[in-house]
């Protein structure tokens, strides 16, 4: 049983065909990746696993649940964490609170109206800002990060609420190389964590963290597989030396 | 700053009744009344991102129930009232909030705020046209507030149990909003969506605050009918939610403080203008609430509170010495 299992989804938007019959397995503890060219639907995709987009037809499931129309709370409870393309940090919070929210957010609403678990959650909150490297920040407002910076704190935020499955929308938009490069090695051991599916433009990027790769084009898969299969497929090959 | 405006603001208050005639401390006692709808409204749309026009629904109702119990059942306890008429403005808001804010999807801004505002709009028309409850003219007479054998009389004994009320409230607020609990509102109102992708359930928290605000405005209700001795439908209606809006919009969104000083100042504003300009002051004073509005719109707390002290710190705060030494290690 795939922790994750995508099902004949499809998404359209007006005249526009944005998914048709998507099919798509995430085993746990793998590092898959999504590529294509713009427009084939992969952002899409992953709005419609992670809740922010109800699919027109198909079925979503994970670990074992039907999770196809299930609210976005629902689906974080069940596992499921998100960092979207465009980073959505809290800008008047500090980096500290921000990771704090995502820690707390299964916190009973008495504990956290009375405020109890501040303290028991300071060591996670730091750790989680150390391992990426935000601790010094701790204190700024996250709308004062760079932008680097603040996709490593999506990141960490959505660490921080310990799923099962790791959504992440193009991690790495807008960074330096070095940020890249730091990037990689932070995702590698989040792997003995939890699985992640990652939407990702650079090439030589996702083919270095990921263990599957899945080739989305004009709303389909065009084809899954390992690093090196997918690199070989003439499919694949034909629609990034004609199309990207 | 802003503990430095709280502490100036208890401080004027707690002497007032010493410097003012009785017509003062009157109208002293009816601003610091009105202060806790205005606090509610800041806990809605200043923490939650809640926008409602429909206090005076809750605060109507209250004032309403409070003087049917004084005319009808002869509870003027302020033991008796006091809990009842808090629990009528909660359960009223528990309702609404269960249309409003609890169905299958997120409601935008816009639905609530016109749920609210037919809400308030309803209660009116029908306290106008119900007979029991005395029509346009309302309930006259009623008695005056006890406390066992005492009889709590407007005037400075009045205001006082009112500036204690507000206290209370404003610091029930202000730990609310200062917690973990108000961690999440205030991400709620930034990124309500990205909340939600947390797992937190975004509408169940509005409706707890959404009802907390209808509480406290069922609180404040009962207290001013007792005051003013009579209770009409205006008292529910659209005009006085939209000064409620106004109040806080003009003092200071989220800061609570704001909603307070958003009160006195217009009121105040409203007698000296009303004094000297008897034909055209309402003139002058909404050219004053939409310049402020307009053109300074953390209102008039923003003139001395940066946009970091509004949104403070939350919880308890055991680590800030560890986590400052971490900026060395950047």
């Amino acid at each position: 049983m795939a922790l994750l299992e995508v099902s004949g989804v499809s998404k359209r938007f007006g005249e526009l065909r944005a998914l048709a019959g998507v099919d798509l397995r995430v085993e746990t503890g793998q590092i898959h990746g999504l590529i294509g060219p713009n427009g084939s639907g992969k952002s899409t995709l992953m709005k419609c696993i992670a809740g922010a987009l109800i699919p027109d037809a198909g079925a979503i499931r994970f670990a074992d649940r039907d999770l196809t129309r299930a609210a976005p709370s629902e689906r974080a409870r069940a596992g499921l964490s998100i960092k979207f393309q465009i980073t959505s940090v809290l800008p008047s919070l500090s980096v500290y609170d921000n990771v704090l929210l995502a820690l707390q957010s299964r916190d009973s609403l008495v504990s956290l109206l009375r405020s109890t678990t501040r303290r028991a959650r300071h060591e996670s909150v730091t750790a989680a800002l150390e391992r990426f490297p935000l601790r010094g920040r701790a204190d700024q407002l996250a709308g004062a990060l760079s932008h680097g910076e603040q996709q490593w704190l999506e990141i960490a935020m959505a660490l921080a609420t310990d799923p099962t499955l790791l959504l992440l929308d193009e991690p790495t938009a807008g960074m330096s190389l070095e940020e890249r490069r730091l990037t990689g090695e932070l995702l590698a051991p989040i792997k003995a964590r939890c699985a992640i599916l990652i939407v990702e433009h650079d090439l030589d990027f996702i083919r270095d963290v990921s263990d599957v790769l899945t080739v989305l084009d004009q709303g389909s898969v065009l084809d899954t597989g390992s690093v090196e299969a997918i690199q070989a497929s003439p499919k694949v090959q034909e629609v990034y030396l004609t199309r990207v | 700053m802003i503990l430095v405006l709280e502490l100036v603001l208890l401080a004027v208050g707690l002497v007032l009744p010493l410097v003012l005639d009785h017509f003062w401390v009157v109208l002293a006692t009816r601003i610091v009344l009105i202060c806790l709808p205005a606090l509610s409204f800041d806990l809605l749309w200043g923490y939650s991102g809640i926008m409602s026009f429909g206090q005076a629904l809750f605060y109507g109702t209250a004032a309403y129930s409070a003087a049917l119990l004084a005319r009808d059942a002869g509870f003027t306890s302020i033991f008796v009232i006091a809990p009842a008429c808090t629990l009528i403005g909660l359960v009223l808001a528990l309702i609404m909030a269960w249309f409003l804010l609890l169905g299958r999807y997120p409601p935008s801004t816009i639905f609530v705020a016109l749920g609210t505002l037919t809400g308030a709009y309803a209660a009116d028309r029908l306290a106008r046209g119900w007979y029991y409850l005395g029509g346009q003219n309302g309930i006259p007479s009623i008695p005056p507030l006890t406390a066992g054998p005492f009889t709590i009389a407007e005037g400075p004994i009045y205001y006082y149990l009112a500036l204690a009320v507000l206290v209370v409230v404003y610091a029930l607020c202000r730990v609310l909003v200062r917690s973990q609990f108000g961690l999440v509102l205030a991400g709620i109102r930034q990124q309500e969506e990205r909340i939600s992708f947390l797992g937190y359930r975004v509408q169940h928290f509005k409706a707890i605050v959404f009802t907390l605000a209808g509480g406290i405005c069922g609180l404040s209700g009962a207290l001013a009918a007792f005051h003013d001795g009579f209770v009409w439908p205006n008292l529910l209606g659209v005009l006085l939610s939209t000064q409620i809006v106004l109040y806080v919009l003009f003092g200071g969104v989220g800061t609570l403080v704001g909603a307070v000083i958003g009160v006195a100042s217009i009121e105040y504003v409203s007698f000296l203008l009303a004094d000297n300009f008897q034909t055209f002051w309402p003139i002058l004073l909404g050219l004053l609430l939409l310049f402020v509005v307009l053109f300074r719109r953390s209102g008039l707390v923003g003139l001395v509170v940066t946009e970091r002290e509004r949104f403070g710190r939350f919880g308890r705060t055991p680590v800030r010495a560890d986590v400052g030494r971490g900026h060395g290690s950047a």
